[in-house]
């Protein structure tokens, strides 16, 4: 059995057990990379000497008869937006392409903390933004069911890392729709947590108020393993949420009898591909047979949902990409006259377009005269669109639709036209504004290319939508299904 | 000039002295090498999230409150988005639109005449790095910049327009200071930049009540720069009015050397800050009964304590103020008390001597080397005779040099006083009979020459004689 097929709650049992080692599951993995990472491109940074060290430490522990941590020894993929000590850290940009950080992300430290191996630091759009890793400053990835297609975005390096067998686990982050899309895109499992669930301490910040860390991983319940090793709250965190760390594993298997699940009619409308609507059907009927209550509802505002979104992310990120500027760090144009040049041709020659379209854009939307018409007005609509949410999680535990209007689409075929390139995000960007926890996971194939279904919960009601999302996989076998790479 | 009033605001930035910054965990000590006093956080650097110093807040609220105005009891931070390399994220957090407290107020005397200025609002808000140029900004080749201050925790307090003239400005800010120190919530050292202020000032034709084009003043670093800055300014102002021109709003820099105003004008237009409510920070909810604890805990403020010195001590006006101009002044004062009876003469030893040697070392109170107890035993051995005020204050000198009690030097010195008839006697005796000429003076009629013997007694007695009875004595003799 080829080591890099297997979950980390697999590969851990096997570990504890001593028929396996983490410095040879570490390299097996590294054995696959080198085998398909010049295809796939999923890696600005590997850390293989890391991850072999950490493999030798957890090795000794479980020698010595040490209690492990489940996620102890497996190989972990970062994205490059997550801040690691001594580890180049890119954001998949020009401007930070020499940063190195003096310190970790809390992510980052409590994976360190339960002995997981850091494998490299994965490929991104650039600062987050976009929504198919065409935007990275460096190169491409592709996607590993099919070379010529994206593996969407933001966190397209993460997502196909994991599908092609590259790490076993991955951590992304979600803004609009940054782990969920990409997920749907690959075949994985994605979750983005609710807003506050785990600390944004040491992501490099794009959205504030949306932004949140999430997981990867080819199953659900190496999804769940991984939230609860990052989740919790974090004093230099001051948007994270007051509880500790939770065990989002418990409950995972309890199944969806009398669960009822509502799908907004909004996210099945045109707009959306027909393979994709029919996949997402068999879904509802596969709850219904498992004992799930299954209605058409509807989330009234989500029309607004695009414009309201790329009012209030772009002006965040357009206060939170000042600092970079070439004076303390990164980047710095050469040749220039004072410290206004400076400041204007670092970011010219340090930013990709999109990265400048939505600084603009951000900029223009809080300068005086507009503020109240365009931020404001966002602000205020962002709650009726929460309260969209609030209103149908009251009636339903879980809401479902598809994760993305389309599969994968192919390189360049939607960069023409950004607003295109936008509406990708439909269906995942209400839940940021909303700040309610949503996931992906695989439920279906169209022209080979995998189709997401997502999952929406009630704010910290992480548990009710593992569980509509374990019960479903494990009535499939989609999650066993592996790129032909 | 009779034609115009003038209209004077104040901006004053007070940096409180928490042990960390406003937002992180580093410390806001003073000096240091460059760039040792940050972390990530006050750094800036990418991935990093502010998390407030509930200190902060607390010391804003008693600055507020000692400033009578009323505490907010929902507030939130902001982001002022601006670029400048001191800034390390590029934007200040600020507070916009709900500050702490607002609309305040303080009294001030001049010329005998009390009045109340009004304060507009307090906001807390995080201070910038320090910028070092090679020369003046326009020529250096480079600038080094220094982040150990960015960071440190300030409160801004903006008056309203409201006072009338450079004298009035600068009793403003003294007693700004004088009440912001009594809080303990900061130093208030405009040498040390821990207190800072910008003024606008405009003209308007007197009797009128719009406002006329202001300017804004930057870099007046004392008080009485404050002073001079502004009365050049209006002076500047009203010869532009008075040859028909018109003010330019702009902002200008007091220059101490040359004693003038200078437009400061740069290539941008004004700016537009960008305020948006800063999303990695909760808004602060103000829990009424922990405002009213904070209340307590204030200290009697200057304005009540001085008037205690006046009703309980009797003291005047003008020693009860200078005695409660800082806190640790007026507590000194008080410490002396508990040892000694009489407030008046104690109050002219501490404005007196005592200030005059702390001066002349640049010493503060708080490093006086005589402790309180002995400068109420020193005043203790003069109203009981075993030293003359002059012996005093020889020996008080000593102590301040020494730090030793008064009762310590003047036996090691053999300084008692003498005050035993038959000692004295002797030596008028003898002086009587050296001074022939001075003697016929006295007796002929000219009484200053009565002056001179006494002096011949004490310098026989090396300083000892107690002079009343010196005096006493001669005159009987004589």
């Amino acid at each position: 059995m080829q080591l890099f097929r297997l979950t980390a709650h697999e590969l851990h049992d096997l570990l504890v057990k001593k028929e396996i080692s983490a410095v040879e599951l570490n390299e097996a993995i590294f054995k696959r990379t080198d085998a398909v990472e010049d295809k796939v491109r999923a890696f600005i940074t590997p850390t293989r000497q890391e991850a072999l060290a950490r493999a030798r430490l957890v090795d000794a522990k479980i020698a010595a008869g040490e209690p492990v941590h489940p996620l102890a020894g497996i190989p972990v993929a970062v994205k490059d937006n997550m801040c690691t000590k001594g580890v180049r850290t890119t954001a998949a940009s020009k401007i930070l392409y020499n940063f190195i950080p003096p310190y970790s992300a809390t992510v980052v430290t409590r994976l360190e903390e339960a002995g997981a191996a850091l494998v490299g630091k994965t490929n991104l759009d650039e600062f987050a933004m976009g929504s198919s890793t065409e935007n990275s400053g460096f190169f491409p990835t592709r996607n590993p069911w099919d070379l010529d297609r994206v593996p969407g975005g933001s966190s397209g390096g993460s997502a196909a890392a994991v599908a092609a067998g590259e790490c076993v686990i991955a951590l992304g982050s979600d803004t609009g729709g940054s782990i969920r899309q990409p997920a749907s895109f690959c075949g994985v499992v994605g979750i983005k947590p609710t807003y506050g669930a785990v600390s944004r301490y040491g992501l490099i910040a794009f959205a504030s108020s949306l932004d949140q860390i999430g997981s990867f991983g080819r199953d659900v319940t190496d999804c769940a393993l991984l939230l609860s090793a990052i989740s919790g709250h974090d004093p230099l965190d001051s948007t994270s949420a007051h509880f500790g760390r939770q065990d989002y594993t418990k409950t995972l298997k309890d199944g969806v009898r009398g669960m009822k699940i509502g799908v907004p009619r909004e996210y099945m409308a045109e707009g959306i591909d027909q393979g994709v609507r029919e996949a997402v059907e068999g879904a509802m009927r596969q709850y219904e047979s498992l004992g799930a209550v299954v209605e058409y509802t509807s989330l009234p505002h989500t029309e607004y949902a695009l414009p309201t979104y790329y009012l209030i992310a772009p002006a965040e990120a357009s206060s939170n990409l000042a600092r970079y500027d070439g004076v303390r760090y990164g980047y710095r144009a050469p040749e220039v006259e004072d410290v206004v040049d400076m400041f204007m041709k670092t970011r010219s020659q340090g930013f990709g377009p999109e990265v400048k379209r939505r600084i603009m854009l951000g900029t223009f939307v809080l300068s005086a005269g507009y503020y109240d018409a365009y931020y404001l007005k966002a602000l205020k609509v962002r709650t009726l669109i929460k309260e969209d949410f609030d209103r149908a999680l009251e009636k339903y535990d879980v809401l479902l639709s598809p994760t993305s209007p389309t599969v994968a689409f192919r390189f360049g075929e939607k960069t023409g036209d950004p607003i295109q390139m936008y509406f990708s995000d439909l269906c995942t960007m209400s839940v940021n504004l909303a700040g309610v926890p949503g996931m992906s996971l695989p439920c279906g194939f169209v022209d080979g290319m995998p189709v997401g279904l997502q999952i929406v919960g009630r704010h910290f009601d992480e548990a009710t939508m593992l569980r509509a999302a374990c019960a479903f996989e494990q009535s499939t076998d989609y999650h066993k299904q592996f790129p032909g790479l | 000039m009779a034609q115009y009033e003038t209209v004077i605001g104040l901006e004053v930035h007070v940096e409180l002295k928490t042990e960390s910054k406003i937002f992180c965990h580093s410390t806001t000590a003073f000096g240091g090498d460059p760039n040792t006093h940050v972390c990530p956080v006050c750094l800036g650097l990418p991935g990093v999230l502010p998390v407030v110093n509930k200190k902060v807040v607390e010391y804003a609220v008693r600055a507020a409150l000692a400033l009578n105005c009323a505490v907010a009891s929902f507030s939130k931070f902001d982001r002022k988005n601006y670029y400048y390399p001191d800034m390390p994220k590029n934007y200040q957090i600020s507070q916009y639109d709900l500050p702490i407290a607002q609309k305040g107020f303080l009294e001030v005397e001049v010329d005998g005449e009390a009045r109340r200025i009004n304060i507009t609002r307090v906001h807390m808000e995080e201070d910038t790095g320090k910028l070092v140029h090679q020369g003046t900004i326009t020529t250096t080749p480079y600038s080094l910049v220094d982040y150990n201050r960015a960071g440190v925790p300030l409160i801004e307090i903006v008056s309203e327009p409201e006072m009338r003239s450079p004298e009035e400005a600068r009793a403003y800010l003294e007693k700004m200071k004088a009440i912001i120190q009594y809080t303990g919530v900061s130093d208030c050292k405009m040498e040390e930049g821990s207190l800072r202020c910008d003024a606008n000032v405009s003209l308007r034709p007197a009797g009128s009540s719009g406002l006329g084009t202001k300017t804004e003043i930057k870099n007046m670093n004392s008080f009485k720069a404050l002073q001079r800055a502004l009365a050049y300014e209006i002076e500047r102002q009203a010869e532009v009015l008075e040859e028909g021109g018109r003010i330019v709003q702009e902002t200008r820099t007091w220059d101490e050397g040359k004693g003038v105003t200078l437009s400061m004008r740069s290539k941008e237009e004004a700016h537009d800050y960008r305020y948006l409510p800063d999303p990695d920070l909760a808004p602060l909810v103000i829990d009424g009964e922990w405002v009213e604890a904070v209340r307590k805990s204030l200290p009697e403020l200057p304005d009540a304590r001085k008037e205690r010195y006046v009703r309980d001590y009797g003291l005047p006006g003008y020693d009860a103020g200078v005695l409660t101009n800082t806190r640790e002044l007026a507590d000194y004062f008080e410490d002396c008390l508990a040892g000694y009876g009489n407030p008046k003469t104690m109050s002219n030893w501490v404005m007196g001597d005592l200030s005059r040697l702390l001066n002349a070392k640049s010493m503060d109170i708080a490093d006086c080397p005589v402790r309180p107890g002995q400068l109420a035993a020193l005043l203790r051995l003069i109203d009981g005779g075993t030293i003359s005020g002059k012996i005093a204050k020889g020996v008080f000198e000593e102590m301040f040099e020494t730090g030793k009690d008064p009762e310590a030097i003047v036996k090691a010195k053999g300084l008692l006083q003498i005050s035993d008839e038959g000692a004295i006697a002797a030596a008028v005796d003898e002086v009587i009979a050296k001074n022939p000429k001075s003697v016929a003076d006295y007796r002929a009629g000219k009484e200053k020459a009565i002056g001179f013997l006494v002096g011949q007694v004490m310098k026989a007695t090396r300083g000892k004689a107690n002079p009343d009875l010196v005096n006493r004595l001669l005159k009987e003799r004589l």
